[in-house]
C-alpha cells in the first residue's frame, strides 16, 4: 500500500511538470494548429536563466534568503522565456502564417536546435548543479509514504497556475477572444480582437509555464543543461496529444496520467520483464503511449474531433 | 469629427480585389450616404461577398480606394475598421460554434468599455431577438440557422456600429424567418445605422432599399432607387425570376 500511494506521490509531481509543459504545446496548437516544437527547450532556458540569475544573487547577496532568492530567479526567468517565445513567434513563425502547414513545423525543430545550440554556447556543454533551495528532505506525511518540501512546492505551484490560467480562459474577455480566434482569426479580427497580438500572447503565456516548469523541474533534479529540455518537451507533447491536442483540460489530464503511468510503470518493469528491463526505461512508456493513442484514439482522451488542420 | 455630413459615409473608387492573379472584383464605384440601406445585388459569384470583405478588411484589395469618413480607410487591419464603426455579418454567419450564445454577443462589444452600455446595448438586442434571449447559455454551435443569424446580427450590433454589412442574412432560412430578419434590419436602419446588404433574394432587398447597385461579374453595372430598380425589365428578367 505504501508504495502503491509513494507512485501516486512519485506521478502526481512529475505528471504536474508535463502539464504545465504540455499546456503551452495545446494552447499554440489550438490557435495556429502549430506543433511548436521548440516549446520544450524554453524548459530548459527557464531554467539555466534561472541558475544564472542564482549564481549572481550568490555572488553579490550571499546572505539572501533561499525563498527570496528562488523567487527573484523566477523573476528573471519567466519573462527571459517570454520574450524569447515572443521573439520566436514574430520572426520565425508569423511569415509562415499562410505557409504549407510543413513549413512551420520544420521551422519549429529549427528553432528547437537552434535554442540548444545558443544555450550550449552560453551555458557550455556541461551538467550544471542546480542549487536546491527548497529542502529536498523528505517528509513522511503517511509512514512509509516520502514527499520532499520542493516536491510539494512543484504540486501546489502547478495546480495554482493551472487554476489561474483556467479562470483566465474560460472567464475574462481576454480568455473569450483567445477562444473565438482559436476559432476563426478572420470573424475574430471582425470583432476588432487583434489576433496577431493574441497569439503572440497564447506563445507567451506558455513560454511563462514552461519557465516556471523548468525552474521545479531542475529544483526536483538538483541538475541542469542544454540538452534538458528535450525529453520533457517529448514526453509533455505526448501528454498534450494523449488528452486530445488542443484542449486545455486534456493538456492537464495529460500531463498527470502520464506521470502516473511513468510511475507505476518504473516500480514495476523490473518484475514485469523479469529483471530484463529496470527503472531505467520508464522513458519507453511515454513513446508506447503515444503510439497507442495515435492509432486507436488520435483525438485523445478530451479531444472531441480531430481537427482537419492535423 | 470634421467631416461634411453631406459627404458619403462610405466611397469606392475602382476598388479592385484579386484571389491570387484572378480580379473578382473589377474597380468598382459605390457610394453610401449617411442613414441609408442600400443593397447590392447581383447573380452568384458576381463578386458581392468579395466586395463587403474588401470594405470590412478581411480581404486586401488589389487597386482603387475605400473612402470611409473622407479617409483612406484600405490601409487599416480589420480590427481597426471595427473600431472605426465599419461591422460585417459575413456569409455564412461566422458564429464561434464553440462559445456560449452570451459570449458570441459579448465579442460583438470586445473593444468597448463601456460597461453599462453594454448591458443596456445587450437587452435591447434579446427585446429584438426574444429568442436569442432563451438560449444565452447554449453552445452556439447547436443553434438552428436562423437563431445563428440574429446572434450574428445581434452581435453585430454590439460593437455600435455606424455602418453595418449584411452578407445574404436571409440565406437558407425560412420565410417567416426571414421577415424577423428584414424587419430588425428594417429597425437598425431607422435609428440611423448605415447599411449596405448584400441578398440573393432581390425583390426584398429592392423593397427595402432607398437605392441599389447591380453586380455582374466584378463590376457594377445599374444603379438606381429599388423602386426603379423593381420595374427595371432587365432586372426583373435577371434577378426576379421573370422572363423578359
Ligand atoms: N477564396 C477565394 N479564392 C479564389 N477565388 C474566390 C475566392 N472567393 C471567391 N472567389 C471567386 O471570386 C468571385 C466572386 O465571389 P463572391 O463570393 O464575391 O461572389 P458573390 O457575389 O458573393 O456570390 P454568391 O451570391 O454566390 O455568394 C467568384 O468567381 C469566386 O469563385
Ligand atoms: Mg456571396
Amino acid at each position: 500500500m505504501e508504495i502503491f500511494l509513494q507512485q501516486i506521490v512519485n506521478g502526481l509531481v512529475v505528471g504536474s511538470v508535463y502539464a504545465l509543459v504540455a499546456l503551452g504545446y495545446t494552447m499554440v496548437y489550438g490557435i495556429l494548429g502549430l506543433i511548436n516544437f521548440a516549446h520544450g527547450d524554453l524548459v530548459m532556458v527557464g531554467a539555466l536563466t534561472a541558475l544564472q540569475t542564482m549564481m549572481f544573487l550568490m555572488g553579490v547577496a550571499p546572505g539572501m534568503s533561499p525563498v527570496a532568492m528562488l523567487t527573484l530567479s523566477l523573476l528573471v526567468a519567466i519573462p527571459v522565456c517570454m520574450l524569447l517565445a515572443f521573439t520566436m513567434e514574430r520572426l520565425a513563425y508569423r511569415p509562415l502564417r499562410n505557409a504549407p502547414r510543413l513549413a512551420p513545423l520544420i521551422t519549429a525543430i529549427g528553432v528547437s536546435f537552434l535554442l540548444q545550440t545558443l544555450a550550449m554556447i552560453v551555458w557550455g556543454r556541461n551538467y550544471h548543479t542546480f542549487p536546491q533551495l527548497i529542502s529536498t528532505t523528505p517528509v513522511q506525511p503517511i509512514e512509509g509514504v516520502f514527499i520532499t518540501p520542493i516536491q510539494i512546492t512543484i504540486i501546489i505551484v502547478s495546480a495554482l497556475m493551472m487554476a489561474g490560467l483556467i479562470l483566465l480562459v474560460t472567464k475574462t474577455k481576454l480568455g473569450r477572444a483567445m477562444r473565438a480566434t482559436a476559432e476563426n482569426h478572420r470573424v475574430a479580427a471582425l470583432m476588432g480582437v487583434d489576433t496577431n497580438m493574441i497569439i503572440a500572447l497564447t506563445f507567451v503565456i506558455g513560454a511563462a509555464l514552461a519557465a516556471v516548469a523548468g525552474v521545479m523541474f531542475a529544483s526536483n533534479y538538483g541538475i541542469a543543461h542544454y540538452g534538458m529540455g528535450f525529453m520533457p518537451g517529448l514526453k509533455a507533447f505526448t501528454a498534450a496529444v494523449l488528452g486530445g491536442i488542443g484542449n486545455l483540460g486534456g493538456a492537464m489530464l495529460g500531463g498527470v496520467v502520464l506521470g502516473l503511468v511513468e510511475s507505476f510503470g518504473a516500480g514495476y518493469i523490473e518484475q514485469a520483464t523479469f529483471g530484463f528491463l529496470n527503472s531505467s526505461y520508464q522513458d519507453i512508456f511515454a513513446f508506447i503511449i503515444l503510439g497507442l493513442v495515435l492509432i486507436f484514439k488520435p483525438t485523445g482522451l478530451l479531444g472531441e474531433r480531430v481537427s482537419d488542420r492535423a | 469629427m470634421h467631416t461634411n455630413p453631406t459627404s458619403p459615409l462610405l466611397q469606392l473608387g475602382g476598388m479592385q480585389v484579386a484571389y491570387g492573379g484572378i480580379k473578382a472584383v473589377k474597380g468598382i464605384d459605390l457610394e453610401l450616404y449617411r442613414g441609408e440601406l442600400v443593397s447590392l445585388i447581383g447573380a452568384n459569384g458576381a463578386g458581392k461577398t468579395t466586395t463587403l470583405n474588401a470594405i470590412a478588411g478581411s480581404l486586401k484589395i488589389a487597386g482603387g480606394e475605400i473612402l470611409y469618413e473622407g479617409e483612406k480607410i484600405h490601409v487599416l487591419p480589420a480590427h481597426k475598421r471595427l473600431r472605426r464603426g465599419i461591422a460585417l455579418v459575413p456569409e455564412g454567419r461566422g458564429i464561434f460554434t464553440r462559445l456560449t450564445v452570451e459570449e458570441n454577443l459579448r465579442m460583438g462589444a470586445y473593444t468597448r468599455n463601456d460597461t453599462d452600455a453594454i448591458e443596456q446595448d445587450l437587452e435591447r438586442v434579446y427585446s429584438m431577438l426574444p429568442r436569442v434571449k432563451e438560449r444565452l447559455a447554449q453552445i452556439a454551435g447547436t443553434l438552428s440557422g436562423g437563431e445563428q443569424q440574429m446572434v450574428a446580427i445581434g452581435r453585430a450590433l454590439l460593437s455600435r456600429p455606424k455602418l453595418l454589412l449584411l452578407d445574404e442574412p436571409s440565406m437558407g432560412l425560412a420565410p417567416l424567418v426571414v421577415e424577423k430578419i428584414f424587419e430588425v434590419v428594417q429597425s437598425v436602419a431607422k435609428e440611423g445605422v448605415t447599411i449596405l446588404l448584400v441578398e440573393q433574394n432581390a425583390n426584398l432587398a429592392l423593397e427595402f432599399s432607398q437605392r441599389a447597385y447591380v453586380m455582374e461579374s466584378g463590376k457594377i453595372t445599374l444603379t438606381g432607387s429599388g423602386a426603379e430598380l423593381l420595374t427595371n425589365p432587365k432586372v426583373r428578367a435577371a434577378y426576379l425570376g421573370e422572363a423578359a
